[in-house]
């Protein structure tokens, strides 16, 4: 029960977090992302602000035996930099600088209600769904 | 457009804090696609409820922001049907790639995984490659 209150108050700080710095904005994201244009190096800044908490903090988070309201850390397991690595973080970055919504910015801006983010939602599952399909596909042969 | 300065910090640094808490009390990794893509798949009700809870949180958090600023401006960089194109390929990049944005760019560099802080680099510099291809096309 009490993860459910964590995860709930987390969420709202990165939504809040994404909407502060603009980042549901997709001309926000593909202003960085355009670097010969009027670069807008906002985007980085929250990179950079965000890495400034987590970075010391994981590092003392991870060296607990345990989390607080769990049995256990449930991390990555995968430490090789394989081929799926490789062509599924390509394919996201052809996405993402198609359209400027990368998944957390997408699920926010969908408050707006606007018609062109749910079909990008919609779109997004589709696609998430299909890597499943083809997976379940592969083990079962 | 001119650089946000102030909510970039801190929209970042809440952003930080978010994944701090998430791997403080609950042992989880702050990533959008997975909890998201999670949900598609069977899974048992408690594994389904917290991830179900983070993305309430989510379009929670934009309801505060809207509340207090008045609005919120999204400005679409694509026709319908390239972000179609661009769902889809989000879509199978994420799952295939194992993370996105928040999960390897916030958390796996915080965690120096050399699978994130790679797939960082690529997805960074093939989008930027994407949009100045995109803009020579004129699409």
């Amino acid at each position: 029960m009490k993860n459910n209150l964590v995860a709930l108050i987390a969420g709202i700080l990165f939504g809040l977090g994404l909407t502060i710095s603009e980042m549901v904005d997709p001309a926000r994201v593909i202003g960085f992302l355009d670097i010969t244009g009027d670069w807008d190096p906002t985007l980085a800044l929250v990179m950079a602000s965000a890495l400034l908490v987590t970075l010391p903090s994981f590092s003392f988070i991870l060296r607990c035996h345990r989390p607080l309201c769990a049995d256990k850390f449930s991390l990555p397991d995968k430490k090789n930099i394989d081929k799926p690595l490789i062509i599924g973080a390509s394919l996201f970055g052809i996405g993402w600088g198609l359209g400027g919504f990368c998944p957390g910015p997408a699920i926010t801006a969908l408050v707006t209600l606007s018609p062109d983010v749910m079909l990008f939602v919609l779109a997004m599952l589709v696609g998430y769904y299909l890597v499943n399909f083809v997976n379940k596909y592969n083990v079962k042969k | 457009m001119e650089t946000n300065w102030l909510g970039g910090i801190a929209g970042g640094a809440l952003i930080g804090l978010s994944a701090v808490l998430m791997l403080l009390f609950n042992g989880r990794i702050t990533g959008v696609s997975g909890i998201v893509g999670s949900l598609l798949i069977n899974q048992p009700l408690n594994e389904r409820l917290w991830r179900a809870m983070f993305i309430i949180g989510l379009l929670f958090g934009a309801g505060i922001y809207i509340a207090i600023h008045g609005e919120l401006n999204i400005h679409m960089q694509a026709s319908r049907s390239l972000l179609i194109l661009s769902g889809i390929l989000v879509g199978i990049g994420t799952n295939l790639g194992s993370g996105c944005t928040s999960g390897h760019g916030v958390c796996g560099i915080a965690r120096r995984s050399q699978r994130s802080i790679t797939a960082t680099l690529i997805f960074i510099s093939i989008a930027m490659l994407t949009v100045f291809i995109k803009q020579k096309l004129g699409l």
